[in-house]
């Protein structure tokens, strides 16, 4: 039988019982491979359950620094019986089973192209901890502790991070080195290490942090000066809510009196949250809602009221599996018709595509210069794989000397100084009027906001003309915005190949690597990363530079495609769908494989080789 | 309805308040309301219940939902900054408002469709939040917009215009006021305005959630005989408690009244309440007994009016939440944004 061998590059998966401690002991697993220098992206997935249920933690190891989804699993940690059997089937042949051989299994319940490692954990914990709760937790730490050796783990990083974690808490620190050894020394005596798979001390990482998208998210709101929250719990965008909290409570209390500089709200449902959040950036203070699918659906009749009044307003989506409840702890990139037409009537929305949680902060904090500069809602389009997954990327970045924009204000001085003032008056040409917080002047500013069809002047209209103009205005707005959000990201080879790739958000780790696949299969292709709705011009140039485009994505319908064959008037035959939708995150196997496919199917060229990464 | 433009000079001898505004100034653009809608009645004792209060009408913040009384706002306070926001979710945008700028007053208005129909789970959460605020619900148990549909404060067994007899239960937005812990609950009845405009001025001064209930028929298609929202009905059904005189600032008081019948109640700003008891068993700071009072007095088809219940000691929601005292949208980068060096810390912590 042939053993998976692999340096610095192979995946990991732990299956668990929900509830049983494992994430942190999971998380250790990952950090410490980062700590030795060696790139990881762990992911979360599990069911829509609190305990007792499955779950699973995937760590792809890669030297080369790839981070997106790999497919596939090399060692298994297969800790849950429920799922025994289907994790058993998805170890690569060759590759490696771990597990607690406390009880005996059947030897039908094994395969015989992977190499099986049991460990009595149970026995092991059972023979030094008392406390049943301790028996549970300490076998996590047991089973780290046994992959340090059999993976070549350094142990004193491992241990190192356990002292930050446990650094006022001796007792527990303690404890933990213990059962870190328990694993560490029966591996070591009992089975030949290391195993094919190995880590190798590197300096891949760099600089770079490790952090969730919705607590990178949370903080870009921070930092935007988002001063008010509402938010009604969903998965998977609760996290990034909460974590805004404990930012606020961290970095917005006044350091005098220990007041809140914040106000956050749970709200009783999606509507309340975003009618809160319009009254609140109608009233002149930044603030945002975090959300998922079913709430935007909520949200929509509210989304339109604040287009049409023009009241600038954040919507952080965490995107999951839909429709209806569909699947509320798994991936996808779904929501972006409902969000780009939110609304009954006639609407169009600001979108932005934050690949990484880099991104979600940056894009998340510059959300607020948007939305008070267009007067608008402003969609921040994360979704699961990106929210709740720790990921690898560039460190933070500020600049003290950044200024808030906060748009078109009519302030007190410029009243005083005789300024006219027309609320839906378009003074400047880019579609963008001025506005007026309320209490501003004792006689001047003052106007009726509402969803009703108005004049220049925000008197109620119902005369065909002022709607018209109203509706152009908008549109015109909606121009301005190609120049203000972040332009794509493009790649193109030299000399500029005919096939074109197009992705966004989540999907560009996976594509990265995708993109060196084709290469290396002798595919050359271009691409361009979209990081906003109104698409660029640049969007359109890339389209009609490249004989071939694809499209890929995490939904069903090709929502993107659709979004470019309707904004910039695109032949559909000209765009080809590669969509990925079944939950997890879409790999670069995937991408590499069907456009491969694609190409052969279209041209008859035999370009298979693509597909081997 | 009038088609007759307001003259936009005032009479010169006409009253001015204590800021030199004369009551015209409170006003707003002409009413396109029914000619005799209840509604008026109470735009027009809002106005006189700012004018007499002396309020800059840019300090205040009008907002409403959809419905007869949610166009109301563009009749009144015609300096002030009003919202008309979609149905049923006036308190909501209330709520965030009065999050980013506590130094205004909040005035939310809505109808019987818009607060107990559409949006009676906003109502509810906006009152148990303790939003400072004053909330009027104008009631009169009909969609008037849609022509003439029951409302759900429609009382069981009342009669359409077109005769249909309502069968669902009535929702007593009192009743629900009290329970979800509103800090200043009122019912009136838009024909009387003695009681109606020192509730509203007492209203607006409270600092926590304050609800006022005013009846107020609607002529066009809920004030006929077998309604129980028609002038009629409601003038021989009232069931007054109390009436107030409210004084905004702490002044001598010297008329005489027999004991045992008035209560001075001083606020925390030194504004007093003067409490006439007209039931003199009636303790206006017993929820638990306002709640059975209404109850006892519903069944025999009464309707309550006057101070139901008031908390002399309201808490709002920044105080729940600790908000600084300064309006959060004043705050700017300096207060809001944690700089460079605390993200190069955060950086720090994520390695």
């Amino acid at each position: 039988m042939k053993a998976l061998a692999a340096v610095n590059d192979f995946v990991v998966k732990f299956a668990n019982v929900n509830g049983s401690g494992s994430a942190s002991a999971n998380a250790l697993f990952a950090k410490s491979i980062l700590r030795m220098g060696v790139p990881v992206s762990p992911r979360n997935i599990f069911p829509s359950n609190i305990q007792g249920l499955p779950t699973w933690y995937e760590v792809r190891i890669s030297g080369d620094g790839w981070l997106g989804r790999r497919g596939g699993v090399d060692l298994m940690v297969a800790m849950n019986p429920q799922t025994w059997d289907q994790d058993v089937a998805e170890i690569e042949p060759g590759g490696y089973l771990f597990y607690d051989s406390t009880k005996p299994m059947p030897a039908s319940k094994f395969r015989d192209d992977i190499h099986i490692i049991g460990m009595p954990l149970t026995e092991l914990c059972n023979s030094t901890y008392t406390d049943s709760r301790q028996r549970q937790l300490f076998k996590n730490i047991i089973y780290v502790g046994a992959l340090s050796a059999l993976l070549d783990i350094d142990m004193a990083t491992m241990q190192n991070l356990v002292g930050e974690q446990f650094r006022s808490k001796e007792a527990l620190l303690q404890s933990n080195i213990q059962a870190m050894q328990i694993g560490r020394d029966y591996a070591l005596s009992e089975f030949e290490c290391p195993i094919g798979l190995r880590v190798e001390r590197s300096d891949a990482v760099k600089d770079r942090i490790f952090l969730e998208g919705n607590s990178a998210a949370a903080l870009g709101a921070v930092y935007g000066g988002a001063s008010m929250a509402a938010w009604y719990p969903i998965t998977p965008s609760s996290s990034l809510a909460e974590a805004f909290e404990i930012h606020c409570n961290k970095y917005r209390r006044d350091p005098d009196t220990g007041e809140a500089r914040f106000a956050i709200i749970q709200a009783e449902d999606e509507l309340a949250s975003i009618g809160m959040v319009i009254g609140a950036a109608w009233n002149g203070a930044r603030a945002f809602t975090a959300t998922s699918g079913p709430g935007i659906s909520l949200m929509q009749e509210f989304l339109g009221f604040a287009y049409f009044a023009e009241i600038p307003s954040v919507i952080f989506d965490v995107q999951r599996g839909g429709p209806s409840t569909g699947m509320p702890t798994r991936t996808q990139q779904s929501d972006l018709l409902s969000c780009a037409y939110a609304s009954h009537g006639d609407t169009k929305h600001v979108l932005l595509f934050p690949e990484d949680p880099k991104e979600a902060f940056e894009i998340g904090a510059a959300a607020f210069d948007l939305a008070d500069r267009l007067q608008t809602p402003v969609f921040v389009m994360l979704d699961l794989d990106i929210g709740m997954n720790e990921r690898l990327c560039e460190p933070l970045q500020w600049d003290d000397g950044r200024f808030y924009d906060r748009g078109k204000i009519m302030t007190r001085e410029m009243f005083e100084r005789g300024d006219s003032f027309g609320r839906y008056l378009d003074v400047d040409t880019d579609g963008i009027p001025y506005r007026t917080y309320p209490g501003t002047h004792p006689t001047e500013g003052a106007y009726f906001t509402r969803g009703t069809t108005k004049d220049q002047y925000a008197k109620y209209s119902e005369a065909g003309p002022d709607y018209i103009e109203n509706m152009q205005r908008l549109l015109r707005k909606f121009e301005t915005a190609k120049e203000l959000i972040p332009q794509p990201v493009q790649r193109w080879t030299d000399p500029p190949a005919k096939i074109g790739v197009i992705y966004y958000g989540s999907t560009a780790p996976a594509m990265d690597e995708a993109f060196e696949a084709l290469e290396s299969g002798g595919i050359s292709t271009d691409g361009l990363r979209i990081r906003a709705f109104p698409f660029s011009d640049k969007v359109d140039d890339f389209i009609s530079s490249h004989a071939h485009v694809f499209v890929v994505e995490q939904n069903r319908d090709g929502q993107m495609r659709t979004l470019l064959i309707n904004e910039c008037g695109v032949d559909p035959a000209h765009l080809t769908a590669v969509l990925h939708y079944e939950g997890t995150p879409i790999t670069a196997r995937f991408i590499a494989s069907e456009i491969v496919q694609h190409l052969v199917s279209t041209t008859g060229s035999g370009l298979k080789s693509a597909t081997s990464t | 309805m009038t088609y007759i433009n307001k003259p936009k000079l005032a009479h010169p001898n006409a009253a001015v308040n204590e800021l030199g505004y004369t009551r015209r100034y409170y006003e707003g653009a002409v009413s396109t309301l029914c000619a005799g809608c209840g509604h008026d009645s109470i735009s027009s004792a809002i106005i006189q219940a700012f004018f007499e209060l002396s309020v800059e009408p840019h300090r205040v913040a009008k907002l409403s939902g959809i419905g007869c009384s949610s166009k109301t706002p563009t009749y009144f306070l015609g300096s002030s900054h009003g919202l008309n926001s979609v149905h049923g979710r006036m308190p909501s945008v209330l709520t965030g408002a009065n999050l980013a700028n506590r130094d205004l007053l909040y005035l939310g208005v809505s109808g019987d469709g818009d607060s107990a129909s559409i949006g009676l789970g906003q109502f509810a959460h906006a009152l148990r939040r303790g939003v400072n605020m004053l909330y009027v619900v104008e009631n009169n148990g009909v969609y008037g917009l849609t022509k003439g549909q029951f409302s759900a404060t429609a009382d069981s067994g009342s009669k359409s215009k077109r005769g249909v007899v309502n069968t669902d239960s009535s929702i007593d937005l009192v009743g629900l006021a009290l329970q979800l812990g509103a800090t200043f609950v009122a019912r009136s009845f838009s024909g009387d305005k003695t009681q109606l405009v020192p509730l509203i001025k007492a209203a607006i001064e409270h600092k926590g959630a304050a609800f006022i209930d005013v009846v107020s028929p609607c002529v066009a298609f809920n004030n006929h005989a077998g309604s129980t929202k028609s002038y009629d009905y409601v003038r021989e059904h009232n069931e007054v408690v109390n009436r107030l005189d409210f004084m905004p600032l702490r002044k001598e008081i010297t008329a005489d009244y027999e004991p045992g019948k008035v209560e001075n109640i001083v606020q925390h700003d030194g504004s007093v309440i003067r409490l006439h008891k007209v039931d003199d068993d009636y303790d206006p700071y017993d929820r638990i007994a306002a709640m059975n009072y209404l109850g006892d007095h519903a069944a025999k088809g009464e309707v309550v009016t006057g101070l139901i219940y008031l908390d002399r000691e309201p808490q709002d929601l920044h105080a729940n939440l600790g908000t600084v005292t300064a309006p959060l949208n004043s705050l700017n980068e300096k207060e809001l944004c944690p700089g460079v060096a605390t993200l190069e810390a955060i950086n720090e912590s994520l390695r």
